[in-house]
């Protein structure tokens, strides 16, 4: 009897394809719109078309006059039932719909359901509203303006705009590294904010059931368990009566996380009318009032000795959080994992402080593939390091190569005290530069040059904490992060897998059938895998933060190990001989002496139901919480060479090449489309994507015109390579890769793009790097910082 | 997004449909390619109360040279047609060059030449394509047809010399005085995006010279600009690396543009000259190394 090929039957290492893209390459997905309950109705909000405004009135009675509305809801309507305000889980309010002022473009003022959603939006055009504006803040600075009008006057002890004030690290340590320095660096950057506009919009349908008092929510989120214990808690509904559904959701990236206004109204709407109700924001709705990213401010220095060790480093961040602190972040920190920066460096002393101010900009700021913040951390990292290099006048490499964290120093504790689990840093970027030709670059470049042409190399290495959380330094609502797997094996071999994390895109239903199978033996496409749905799956933390293998991919190979002890009781019972005799191979357990006499998991999974031990319980099930021991650090080098149009200031991406070390690949294709996706989101960031305002507040950015995603056109070709160590602390030695390009890539970009005319005199352009601010930047030998211009006439 | 009510009729001749926009007395849009009108109509930025779909009117789904040289294009003609043409490949470079820049392959696909030029956003493509051409609209009422040139076909911003009850049933590029030469220049932020600047030049050459130019101007502006000056020095002077120069310093003189999201109104100006310099210089290149 040989034994099963691990990757036929699709386990561990196979690049097994998508099984859920059956049902979507067929439009046969079932997303919140592709549902339709009897009776349902449907609604619209009605947003602030201002920034910053009193509320003299709002008279919705043309509305209600309409044939075909059924309900409007407006602040006083909530207010009745105290439900203007929601909590967040920053510990902070939002509004759910304005009843004093409006604090930014786009805020919800009223809801109308009615009949179909044409009758609706007709109806919210219909509701008159008087506004009384108020001067319009578009940044921290101006909120942070001595005399600054309030935003927040609705909280007391609020006296003006700073939300927190935040520090991490060794103050002192740092301050006696800058005395040593023999060069400080210096740099100032702004991280734009962005969107993670998912295609699919967020949207719910509420049903509640006057007879049975049962609320039943099909809803657009990435952790349908927090939102029951949510909307029991601010509902103050029995838990076991609110089933959330998350049917297939259209990509999420960290926007469908937070509870928006519009699931609240939907449900309220739902128990006042005794019907469903659906709500599906538009485009505009989505890119102006739901989670943003980014949007944060650094002064950052550094310490360097003149052979390129890193002494010390100070970071001094301001975040723009907008007109609410809604971030839906668990850490124990303000700022999220700001601080994992410089987490790959062995730096002696670091220090960070950080302040958080409302403006007038819809609320926000951790989503888009981003482990709270850790896509800013690493992007400031690089982008100090960078130019550190530049003032010392040494090779951008080398400067990593000194600074890097050695392979035979893991655990190793970082600057601001986190602990990284393990890498081979050199051996990657080492990987990387040769894949480019580095070696041969800078006499490429340099005879470029004498040609007119400018040709550059950037580099962007880092590793970041993947996997929230650990229990000590996570929670939501003071729920500890963990996850969970419940594994039922059928009598015939077959199985379901229950998690509580909850895809949006990135495969779970294929990858998790292979950890199974990887345990136990099973073919994978004899496991079936459900999720998001609260009355069948386990309780669960919710996909994002590239959690779901760290976490939830753990608890499933824990359940697994739990399925293979309980078999191995059976398997020897059945082979009659004690269970210390029993070998286990992939799929099969033999008698150590006689190997050929075997029982296969299908055997001992039939004989859990029908020949089972004396006194042993009968079925093959089990489930397993898990809470992980740390956060999983993968690690990236990502490195791009690009070329610059002197005349233009347009530049194209030659080459970009990635190499990922994210621990063992469960699925190497799965993966490759991971990193992928988030290096054309990192060309993204870098070159075109971001939300600004004008200075009365409007959104530029709120429509796919305004707001650029990139397209196959401008997306560069990627080369891949990889690298695996195994995480140590893993069951089976993955680390996190959905946000790893996202987070190190945008570096890479902008760090190429000041290669190339960094010997003009320029050390940064902020993102995006619009070609004409590379034209600036080339024509005047400065800096190009700040936002881009929006309007400066007419 | 949801447009507001409206009323929606299909006529099958051209007449019909002017009848229908009489009807209509300025209430009526005309539905060609739909992809400005739908979305303003979605985001509720265009309400009107009847469309006027012509999509079933056949005979305006044409292109073609006449024996004169005159180009036509007719009101169904789609971009992507234009973009696989043989008669531009062959005799009209300026369109052929365009007509792959124009919006991104999925809008290419429904939207239209004519409705392009009659939606008259001064960030479109072919306005400035066929100004440099100095070609015309024709716009057919109740009385009969009239001929419009383009330069004063867009009367302002998103706004077109059309009465409420007449259609453009197609757009004339005249004969060539000439071998047509040209080329089509932008930048756009990204495949899709309107442009940050363009530029059209059109230029008949003969005997050496250059027996007539235009050049105009994408997305500088309030509407689409023509830069008469700098077609004048090209015609006067011929193509030399000094009247190139002049000419491309001229078009970008010629430029109105402002600071916005897509760049600042130096570099705007700046763009124009480098794009008209780069497409002259590209065809005095081509002819000495056809010579």
């Amino acid at each position: 009897m040989t034994a099963l090929d691990e990757i036929k039957i699709g386990g561990l290492g196979a690049s097994r394809r998508r099984v859920e893209d059956n049902r979507f390459i067929r439009g046969k997905g079932n997303y919140v719109d592709d549902i339709t309950l009897p009776g349902m109705l449907h609604m619209e909000i009605l947003r602030s078309p201002v920034a910053h405004a009193r509320i003299v009135s709002i008279d919705t009675s043309k509305a209600w006059a309409m044939p075909g509305v059924r309900l409007v809801i407006t602040g006083e309507t909530l207010a009745a039932r105290n439900l203007a305000w929601m909590p967040t889980l920053s510990y902070d309010t939002q509004a759910v719909l304005a009843t004093d002022k409006v604090r930014f473009q786009g805020q919800e003022i009223a809801a109308v359901i009615a009949d179909d959603p044409y009758t609706a939006k007709d109806a919210c055009e219909a509701i008159v509203v008087e506004y009384e504006p108020l001067p319009v803040m578009v940044n921290p600075y101006q909120a942070m303006e001595d005399g600054a009008e309030r935003i927040r006057d609705d909280k007391e002890n609020q006296p003006d705009n700073v939300i927190y004030d935040w520090e991490v690290g060794d103050r002192d340590g740092t301050e006696r590294a800058f005395a040593e320095a023999d060069l400080v660096s210096k740099i100032q950057l702004h991280y734009p904010r962005s969107h993670p506009s998912p295609i699919e919009t967020c949207g719910s349908i509420a049903d509640f059931n006057r007879a049975t008092q049962k609320l039943t929510v099909y809803m657009t989120t990435q952790a349908p368990h927090i939102i029951r214990a949510a909307v029991a808690m601010v509902a103050e509904l029995p838990e076991q009566m609110i089933r959330i559904i998350a049917p297939d959701i259209g990509g999420g990236f960290g926007n469908k996380v937070p509870v928006y206004p519009g699931y609240v109204v939907s449900i309220l709407a739902s128990i006042l009318l005794e019907k469903p109700v659906k709500w599906i924001e538009d485009r505009t709705g989505n890119l102006i009032s739901t989670g943003f990213a980014r949007d944060i401010y650094l002064e950052g220095e550094m310490a360097l000795r003149k052979d390129g060790k890193i002494l010390g480093v100070r970071m001094n961040c301001i975040a723009d959080h907008g007109a609410f602190f809604s971030d839906a972040q668990p850490s124990k920190f303000k700022i999220g994992l700001l601080h994992s920066a410089f987490a790959c460096y062995d730096i002696p002393a670091a220090h960070l402080t950080a302040r958080g101010v409302y403006t007038n900009k819809a609320p926000g700021g951790v989503a888009y593939r981003c482990s709270f913040r850790v896509t800013e951390a690493m992007f400031f990292q690089e982008r100090m390091v960078e130019t550190a290099a530049i003032d010392l006048g040494m090779d951008p490499a080398e400067i990593r190569r000194v600074n890097f964290v050695r392979d035979d120093d893991f655990p190793h504790r970082t600057a601001f005290g986190f602990l990284t689990d393990s890498g081979q840093y050199t051996k990657c970027l080492d990987l990387g530069l040769e894949a480019i030709g580095y070696d041969t670059f800078r006499q490429e470049q340099e005879e470029a040059r004498k040609r007119g042409r400018l040709l550059g190399i950037g580099i962007s290495t880092m590793t970041e904490p993947l996997g929230a959380g650990n229990s000590r330094e996570f929670d939501i609502l003071g729920i500890k992060m963990f996850d969970s797997a419940e594994l039922r094996i059928h009598m015939t071999g077959k199985a379901l897998l229950r998690t509580g994390a909850r895809s949006q895109g990135q495969g779970h239903e294929t990858t998790w059938a292979q950890i199974v199978a990887h345990e136990l033996g099973l073919p994978a496409e004899d496991v079936t895998v459900e999720e998001g749905d609260t009355d069948t799956a386990p309780f669960g933390m919710g996909t994002y933060a590239s959690r779901s293998t760290p976490v939830a991919g753990a608890a499933i190979s824990m359940a697994a190990r739990k399925i293979r002890a309980k078999a191995r009781k059976i398997a020897a019972h059945l082979l009659e001989v004690s269970e210390e005799d029993v070998e286990w191979e992939l799929g099969r357990f033999y008698v150590r002496s006689r190997p050929e006499q075997g029982v296969t998991i299908q055997e001992a999974a039939m004989a859990a139901y029908s020949n089972m031990p004396d006194g042993m319980e009968p079925g093959l099930e089990a489930i397993a919480y898990y809470d992980p021991p740390n956060l999983t650090w993968p690690f990236a080098a990502y490195i791009a060479k690009v070329e610059v149009d002197p005349e233009t200031g347009v530049w194209d991406v030659l080459r970009m090449v990635a190499v990922d070390d994210c621990g063992v690949r469960i699925n190497p294709m799965i993966v490759e489309g991971q990193i992928m996706g988030g290096l054309t989101e990192a060309y993204a960031m870098a070159s075109m994507q971001y939300i600004t305002f004008d200075a009365e507040g409007n959104c530029i950015g709120s429509n796919f015109t305004d707001y650029l995603l990139p397209t196959a056109w401008e997306t560069p070709g990627f080369e891949l390579h990889e690298v695996v160590t195994p995480c140590p602390h893993h069951p089976i030695g993955a680390k996190g890769i959905g946000e790893c390009a996202a987070v190190g890539g945008p570096a890479a970009f902008v760090n190429a793009v000041i290669d190339a005319v960094k010997h003009l005199g320029v050390k940064n352009i902020d993102m995006p790097v619009l070609p004409d601010r590379v034209y600036e930047a080339i024509k005047t030998g400065k800096d190009v910082s700040g936002a881009p211009p929006v309007r400066t006439d007419g | 997004m949801y447009p507001p009510r409206f009323e929606y009729e299909a006529p099958e001749t051209v007449a019909e449909a002017v009848g229908l926009l009489v009807e209509g007395h300025g209430s009526a849009k005309v539905l060609a390619g739909g992809q400005s009108l739908i979305p303003m109509m979605k985001t509720r930025f265009a309400s009107p109360e009847m469309l006027v779909d012509i999509n079933g009117i056949s005979d305006l789904e044409y292109h073609r040279r006449d024996a004169d040289g005159s180009i036509r294009v007719g009101a169904l003609c789609r971009h992507a047609t234009l973009e696989q043409s043989q008669v531009l490949a062959d005799h009209q470079p300026t369109m052929a060059a365009a007509s792959a820049l124009v919006a991104d392959p999925i809008v290419r696909n429904r939207g239209t030449l004519v409705g392009s030029l009659c939606h008259a956003d001064p960030q479109g493509d072919w306005a400035a394509v066929m100004a440099s051409l100095g070609a015309s609209v024709i716009a057919q009422g109740p009385t009969g047809e009239r001929v419009i040139p383009v330069q004063e076909f867009a009367v302002g911003p998103f706004q077109n010399a059309l009465a409420y009850d007449e259609i453009a049933v197609a757009a004339v590029v005249p004969p060539p005085k000439g071998k047509p030469e040209g080329g089509y220049l932008k930048m756009e932020r990204r495949v899709g995006d309107f442009a940050t600047a363009g530029v059209a030049v059109s230029l008949d050459r003969s005997a050496g010279g250059v027996a007539r130019a235009g050049i105009a101007l994408t997305g500088v502006g309030p509407r689409t600009i023509v830069a008469e000056e700098a077609a004048a020095i090209l015609v006067e002077r011929g193509l030399d690396p000094d009247s190139i120069a002049e000419a491309a310093r001229a078009a970008a003189g010629a430029a109105q543009p402002k600071t916005d999201h897509r760049g600042t109104a130096e570099y705007k100006r700046h763009l124009v000259e480098v794009f008209t310099s780069r497409i002259l210089k590209r065809i005095a290149g081509s002819s000495e190394e056809a010579a």
